[in-house]
């Protein structure tokens, strides 16, 4: 990487530290001042002295983070100043609330997208371009293999899918990350199919999107100590975790499917012996990553988790951009069967 | 193109068979006949020649879609299935006009047979025009079909199951009407005929097979009292292979397996005696591997291992042909001159056989001579029940697996019916094994760790000998599911290496060399007899214990 002094941004042992402002941008480790893009659990770590977050997102975050965190909350595009440093927070489109963080000092600007997408989604705000100098882009589906297609067509296909297990008698269940994708597929849902059920773990995050004012359908909450659930009716959405423990076996005959940008290829949905993939990922997907870094007119990118060496080369050999890959620990949308074998994210109940 | 690839996915979504059968049958009904007849051949493993090489195909899709090479290769080390990793990277260009598109036939005919030897030029030509028309899931298949790499989760006898249904004759008959379609290409009117009604000359159904039940008793006197005087009793040897119908009828042989699977093309010089025969003869009997240099010049029989690795084959290599021949054995005649014998005793069909089938095994009853294949197994003569006793000790040494006893007034029932045939099989072996991978069962253990790999003490480290998952009290399994989540230190996709704590009484019945297993030795019918809560796994058996039953057995 060439040298690009001063750097506004810098990876620490704690996190992407920016020395202007005294704060960091979502910290791995307990920080006294955080700046957070969105409550995923790889972003948003508990125990720090005090958050900002994008005012959508303050529920959410809160239910993450505890009733005693101090988290103060801007609206979307307000700068605010933090010791020397202007920082505003923007749409990344990727969950409720979640937002990109843009940093200006002397007259650099640095823009960190957190996680984003550019598809439209009914539960939060859709991502808006900030050009900057300098982009940190996340990279989780960073392949040309990764292209979504459009949502109204696999809301059609879980709809059919549903319906069709419904006059089998079978239950269907989708698994998806509480925090966000849950509700996202909660609102492409056809209510009329039947009764929608989620687990515990998403139904926490469903009453934190009512209490922020996002409009969801119907939705039961399983009951603990159930021994059985529903006639085959119902579509239950619940976090991967559960895959291979006995919660599944509540609802008797079921047909299993993953709702996840990894759907798109077959050998991930095998490996893990579900019927049924559904593309929806909450993160851009190649074209979509391209297109973030165009608007952004950035003179140099950096990209984090994910294919970060494969889109940095990209960007560098084929855009002609100076790109490098930056290491942090942010894990992005983890495929399927890694996320219940590692107890990843949302699996855990907040603390 | 577009109802086969559906049909593609589908039974690539589903693991259940009735599905499966559900979505082949709704093809084969709907599909026009040169359709159905391509799909057939596919289906059924019809040799696929590869029509552009995967090379070109790469480079063609990085030219395409503008992408370097490097990202091409990129993107199928993350996707693992070249066709599909093209297929993703291509531009998403086809309408939804999937039902206009020219069938399966018409696809294969035009953009793969067509090119097959034109010139690299052409080749490009017709590729990148086939890419535009076709959806990605059309092209992943269609690319599977170019290069000759599609392979499809259905077995043939699945296959001849659905067209059976559509049909509307047996299975076996579709079966028998489907041999040789993996050798060659079906037509439009091959297809028809493969759907005619049944007739009486394509039958080649094999009865049903006749079971024995296991004497429980190893005593003598005990076995006497359960089956009366030893005269009433016709006894052989229990053969250590595949039990199997020759049916002689028409102008062909077919070769049965027990699953009424045709397993013709894994036993060619079978089939090959089995056409001497008259017409209108079954034989009941079993597959035997054989191995040269045994005693006399004759033939030493090998065990199930060595046959089994026949016994799938559509193929078999010249090499596996003269390593691993096969014989078969006849003990029983049920269909001779056209004329079901099942009804008669079975003194009387035993009579009849010994004048269709010889006897090669000569007075000593030892193997039979190099140059036999098909022959009746004989019988083991003794006056009492105590030296049978003592001839079912020598089955060990022998290669077999104990004696069949058959009331010689029985005819040949169907299914499992008690009293009239019995397999005296001799005791098993057993040793403690270490429970060292567990991964989860199916159906009604769906999520339980309840299939386990085992493994016994090689100097200070444990190596793997079975795979076992049967004899436990389903309160075990789930007892031991919680251990093997709670010693989990490591997961392989559905496997979890556990840490060694479990010990099992393992019984089998036999062991033999392999290469399949790190231990060098692989057990016959492994079943776990019991859990051994009171044992730790320093306590296990040893890979030299096995060694010595391998030496002193085979």
């Amino acid at each position: 990487m060439p040298d690009h002094p001063p750097q506004l941004l810098e990876v620490t042992d704690s996190g992407l530290y920016c020395a202007a402002g005294d704060f960091y941008v979502d910290p791995w480790r307990r920080v006294e001042r955080a700046v957070i893009t969105h409550a995923h659990a790889d972003h948003a770590r508990s125990g720090c002295g005090r958050y900002l977050c994008a005012a959508p997102g303050k529920t959410v975050l809160r239910t993450r983070m505890g009733g005693n965190a101090t988290i103060d909350a801007v609206r979307y595009g307000e700068p605010v100043t933090i010791n020397g440093a202007t920082v505003s927070l923007h749409p990344a489109g990727h969950v409720l609330g979640s937002a990109q963080v843009r940093i200006e000092h002397r007259g650099e600007t640095w823009v960190v997208s957190g996680d984003y997408k550019l598809q439209a989604d009914p539960t939060c705000a859709a991502f808006e371009p900030v050009p900057c100098d300098v982009f940190i882009t996340e990279s989780t589906f960073g392949l040309p293999v990764s292209h979504w297609p459009d949502p109204a067509q696999v809301a059609a296909e879980i709809n059919a899918w549903w319906r069709t297990n419904r006059d089998a008698g079978r239950t269907s269940v989708i698994l998806a990350y509480a925090l966000g994708k849950a509700q996202r597929l909660a609102a492409m849902l056809d209510p009329e199919i039947g009764p929608i059920v989620a687990h515990g773990a998403v139904m926490k995050l469903v009453e934190a999107y009512r209490a922020s004012g996002v409009r969801l359908p119907s939705i039961d909450r399983v009951p603990p100590r159930a021994r059985r659930v529903g006639d085959g009716r119902a579509l239950v959405i619940a976090p991967p975790s559960v895959l291979g423990g006995s919660w599944l076996k509540l609802f008797g005959e079921s047909s299993l499917a993953v709702a996840s940008g990894w759907m798109t290829v077959r050998g991930v949905r095998r490996r893990r012996g579900v019927e049924k993939g559904f593309v929806v990922s909450d993160h851009a997907d190649f074209p979509g990553l391209l297109a973030a870094v165009e608007a952004s007119r950035a003179r140099r990118v950096l990209v984090t988790h994910g294919f970060a060496d494969v889109l940095a080369r990209f960007l560098r050999e084929q855009k002609g951009l100076d790109a490098a890959p930056l290491a942090t620990r942010f894990t992005g949308e983890v495929p399927p069967d890694a996320a219940a074998a590692e107890d990843h994210e949302d699996d855990e109940s907040p603390p | 193109m577009k109802q086969f690839t559906d049909l593609y996915w589908r039974l690539d979504a589903t693991t259940r068979t009735q599905e499966k059968l559900a979505a082949l049958v709704a093809y084969f009904t709907a599909a026009a006949p040169a359709d159905a007849a391509c799909a057939v051949g596919v289906l059924c493993g019809a040799r696929q020649l590869r029509a552009v090489s995967t090379t070109l195909l790469r480079q063609w899709v990085a030219e395409e879609t503008g992408l370097p090479e490097w990202l091409v290769e990129d993107a199928y080390a993350h996707v693992g299935d070249l066709a599909e990793t093209l297929a993703l990277l291509l531009p998403d260009t086809a309408g939804d006009d999937g039902d206009v598109r020219p069938g399966l036939a018409e696809t294969v005919a035009t953009t793969i047979h067509a090119i097959r030897d034109a010139d690299e030029g052409r080749k490009r030509e017709v590729v990148t025009a086939t890419w535009r028309q076709l959806a990605p899931r059309e092209r992943i298949v269609w690319h599977k079909l170019l290069t000759g790499g599609l392979r499809v989760g259905v077995s043939r006898t699945l296959v001849a199951r659905a067209l059976a249904e559509v049909a509307g004759v047996e299975p076996a008959v579709m079966t028998h009407r489907l041999m040789g379609v993996a050798g060659g290409p079906l037509d439009a009117a091959g297809f028809t005929r493969l759907l005619a009604p049944e007739t009486a000359a394509d039958d080649r159904r094999p009865y049903p097979f006749f079971l024995a039940s296991a004497v429980d008793q190893t005593d003598p006197v005990a076995v006497a009292a359960e089956l009366g005087p030893i005269e009433a009793w016709q006894a052989e040897w229990k053969w250590d292979g595949m039990r199997a119908q020759i049916v002689r009828r028409g102008d062909d042989a077919t070769l049965w397996s027990r699953g009424e699977e045709l397993v013709n093309d894994a036993f060619p010089e079978i089939v090959a005696a089995a056409a001497q025969l008259p017409s209108g003869t079954v034989l009941d009997g079993e597959l035997l591997a054989v191995g040269r240099g045994g005693s006399a010049g004759g033939l030493s029989l090998l065990g199930f291992a060595a046959l089994s690795k026949r016994a799938g084959r559509r193929t078999v290599p010249k090499k596996i042909l003269t390593e691993i021949p096969a014989v078969f054995v006849a003990y029983d005649l049920v269909e001779h001159g056209g004329i079901d014998l099942r009804p008669q005793p079975l003194c009387d069909r035993r009579a009849v056989l010994e004048t269709v089938v010889p006897d090669c095994f000569g007075a000593a009853l030892t193997a039979p001579p190099a140059e036999a294949v098909l022959f009746r197994s004989p019988l083991v003569a003794a006056d009492s029940w105590a030296l049978l006793a003592a001839r079912r000790a020598e089955s060990r040494g022998r290669g077999v697996e104990g004696l069949m006893l058959k009331r010689r007034s029985s005819p040949y029932g169907t299914g499992r019916t008690r009293g009239d045939w019995w397999k005296w099989k001799i005791e098993p072996l057993e040793i403690d094994a270490v429970l060292l991978y567990a991964q989860a069962g199916h159906g009604r253990r769906a999520g339980l760790h309840s299939d386990y790999t085992l493994g016994v003490w090689d100097g200070d480290r444990l190596v793997t000998i079975a795979k076992a998952y049967s004899g436990l009290a389903d309160a075990e399994i789930v007892e031991i599911d919680r251990i093997v989540r709670a010693t989990t230190l490591e997961r392989h996709g559905p496997v979890r290496i556990c840490e060694p704590t479990l010990v099992m009484q393992l019984a089998f019945e036999g062991v033999a060399a392999s290469t399949r297993h790190k231990s060098g030795v692989a057990v016959r019918f492994p079943r776990i007899v019991r859990w051994r809560r009171e044992k730790t796994p320093a306590e296990a058996g040893t890979l030299a214990d096995l060694r010595r039953m391998l030496a002193q057995f085979s």
